[in-house]
């Protein structure tokens, strides 16, 4: 790729490059048939090797003067013309160099191949994401966060300058490229093997189906997470087993029916999946009775399903002439006070206003707002640009479908043991997760805490394996969460889930032994998690943190505290 | 009828040529091998490897390659021709002589090799 583009510069560069070989030829023809006289007054012709010298530096506009003897004046009249045709052809030459380093071609083709070289170059794991959005720089912003790499490839020249001056730790290669060509996607790393999972996030759903296709077939091993809202586009993603198929709208309709079934299990669980920075939530229980929802598109439909799962009393405000059975529906938009009273706000206990316009879905909720205070508010922003305006507006609940995708792709990356987990809180009735949070709290504090799982086996965790099978040390749940450096602190995390033979346990108890094959799933600091590092592949530490006594030293040492010991 | 053509072909006989009459003669006789006969190889030979530059095909790249072997060995005799002091006649030493004309003689081979590159070449296009 790189000697590529070289021979595409060298053969834009041919004429001037044989322009400049006649003339140095022509001069130094000249220079050395035309005679001259030396010190003594004798005839005196240049050696070939002289007049290369001499035309090199007069050529170069360098000028060392009349070498060896002084001209006479048939050379200088020969030089004087060679002068104007060297520096001519010279300067043809630099022109020609700087007009090939401004061409768009070219540069397009050096810009490729940097990208390529720094793709080659990731010696670590990296994610591939396609389609540098809101969404991507969420994702992007948070994964180098939390110290993996990744590359980009986007449509739009704007997104990939706005990532160049975005601040992130590690350095991610961006190209302009198209998603939907399998080429931009091997380019971008698709079939490196340090390639751990592709993120089709483009705004064109089509785009995301031919990339979760392009890697099904080009990298079937590598994971890909796509993001669709449209049933057929779903269903076709489905089809070929597409990892995971991301669609915000419809986790947000999963997410509010549970908040309204259980929202102690809500709470828990955006705490634990929130972006890394995220606090604890004030407690946001959606109230029971005759919702409004304002905007019948694909989220306002979720919503509604939602809510009829739940149960409620649903009015539907919309500009078009929708039919929903057993739901009324109101023609209008919602940012007057005619339809919100036509479709009874005044006895509702909520609204979502979930149009595709910030501004609309603001004036909606403001205007509910006036006309019943106690109305709880559910508000969709679309652009992260409106944020200020949504912070200031402080809905009960504020809907960023960017957000709620990002989360989840963040989520998958980063632990995917986390979802049978939160599957497991689904279930559960809301006391129990209040429960959970108060003692996730009182461990962790406010802050979302990082989720990691250790898996018990020679990968996962050599040295505890080790001592487990073949040592037969015994140790307890709780021997883990010891502090390696003194083993009667406790280390700021908690064990949510453990799973053993397919079971799984959630919130294990402290005294359990822990076998060979266990995973545990984790919350805590990351300082916690660094620490527990240790544990996991120090044999030493092992001992250390189960008996208390510390073997550390090579063989010799350990052989005079045996004799010491043993008498 | 390519202009580009001729001028490709051009070069790379002239290029031969030239060195072929620098080479042909006693190898030890300075008399028989003219410097200017030198200078204009070694010219056209430069000329006809930056008319080489850029072509991306296997046989472009061998053309290339052949090119680059005849302006290194020439450039190679330049050098020796340089560094040998002429005698108290201006004539160079047989030592010298023989040196510089093996030397172009390889980049002679590298010549024909083109020229039959580019004969091949022509006779597998059949248009």
């Amino acid at each position: 790729m790189n000697s590529h583009i070289f021979f595409i510069g060298l053969r834009r560069l041919r004429g001037p490059l044989i322009l400049m070989v006649v003339i140095f030829a022509t001069a130094i023809a000249g220079l050395v048939l035309i005679p001259g006289v030396d010190a003594d007054g004798r005839e005196w012709h240049m050696s070939f090797s002289q007049a290369l010298y001499f035309m090199s530096y007069t050529a170069t506009t360098i000028g060392f003067g009349e070498i060896p003897y002084e001209f006479t004046d048939p050379q200088r009249l020969w030089v004087t013309g060679m002068i104007f045709g060297s520096v001519i052809g010279w300067a043809y030459l630099v022109a020609s160099l700087l007009a090939l380093a401004r061409d768009q071609g070219f540069r397009g083709a050096v810009t490729a191949a940097r990208f390529a070289r720094a793709v080659r170059g990731m010696r670590e794991p990296f994610y591939l994401i396609c389609g540098f959005g809101e969404t991507g720089r969420l994702v992007g912003r948070a994964l180098d966060r939390l110290g993996y790499r990744f590359t980009v490839i986007d449509i739009d020249r704007a997104r990939i300058q706005e990532l160049s001056i975005m601040n992130l730790a590690q350095d991610a290669p961006a190209m302009v490229a198209d998603a939907r060509f399998p080429d931009n996607l091997v380019a971008a790393g698709l079939q490196a093997s340090e390639c751990a999972g592709v993120l089709a996030l483009t705004n064109n759903e089509q785009a995301n189906l031919a990339v979760a296709m392009s890697v099904r077939l080009l990298n079937p091993h590598t994971p890909v997470l796509a993001r669709a809202m449209s049933d057929d586009i779903i269903a076709n993603m489905d089809s070929f087993d597409t990892d995971h198929v991301i669609n915000p709208f419809a986790r947000f309709g999963q997410y509010f029916a549970l908040a309204l079934h259980s929202p102690g299990s809500y709470r828990l669980i955006s705490w634990l999946t929130g972006l890394p920075g995220t606090t604890l939530e004030q407690e946001t229980a959606p109230p029971h009775g005759h919702w409004l929802v304002c905007g019948y598109g694909r989220f306002g439909c979720e919503v509604v399903d939602a809510l009829r799962e739940e149960s409620m009393q649903v009015c539907v405000i919309d500009p078009e002439d929708v039919r929903i059975s057993g739901a009324k529906t109101v023609k209008g938009i919602g940012t007057e006070a005619e339809p919100l009273i036509e479709a009874g706000v005044r006895d509702a206990v909520g609204i979502v206003a979930g149009t595709d316009d910030d501004i609309t879905n603001l004036s909606i909720a403001v205007t509910a707002r006036e006309l019943n205070e106690n109305l709880f508010t559910v508000v969709r922003q679309n652009l992260q640009a409106n944020r200020a305006l949504f912070e200031a507006f402080d809905a009960d609940i504020t809907v960023v479908s960017t957000e709620i995708a990002a989360n989840e792709c963040l989520t998958l990356i980063r632990t995917p043991r986390l979802t049978n987990f939160l599957a497991v809180v689904r279930e559960k009735e809301s006391a129990w997760a209040e429960q959970a949070i108060v003692r996730l709290q009182a461990a962790l504090g406010q802050p979302s805490p990082e989720i990691w799982s250790v898996s018990i086996s020679p990968a996962g965790a050599p040295a505890l394996h080790r001592s487990i099978k073949y040592e037969g040390c015994k140790f307890s749940l709780g021997d883990l969460s010891r502090n390696p450096a003194s083993r009667d602190d406790r280390l700021d995390m908690v064990a949510l889930n453990l799973t053993r033979d397919g079971k799984s346990d959630a919130f294990p108890d402290d005294d359990s032994t822990l076998e060979s094959g266990d995973q545990i799933l984790y919350a805590g600091t990351s300082r916690a998690r660094r620490a527990q590092w240790p544990l996991l592949r120090n044999l030493n530490v092992c001992y250390y943190v189960v008996s208390g006594v510390d073997p550390s030293g090579g063989w010799i040492w350990q052989q005079f505290r045996r004799k010491a010991s043993g008498g | 009828m390519n202009l580009e053509k001729v001028i490709f072909g051009f070069f790379i006989v002239l290029a031969a040529t030239l060195n072929f009459g620098f080479v042909y003669g006693e190898i030890a006789n300075p008399e028989h091998h003219h410097q200017w006969e030198f200078f204009a190889a070694l010219v056209v030979n430069i000329i006809a490897t930056v008319l080489k530059f850029g072509d991306r095909t296997q046989v472009g790249a061998i053309h290339l390659a052949t090119s680059l072997v005849a302006v290194l060995q020439l450039t190679t005799a330049a050098l020796v021709w340089f560094f040998a002091a002429p005698g108290a006649d201006g004539i160079l030493s047989e030592h010298a002589v023989v040196s510089i004309v093996s030397l172009s003689a390889g980049a002679l081979l590298a010549n024909i090799v083109s020229v039959i590159i580019l004969i091949v070449e022509t006779t597998m296009q059949r248009r």
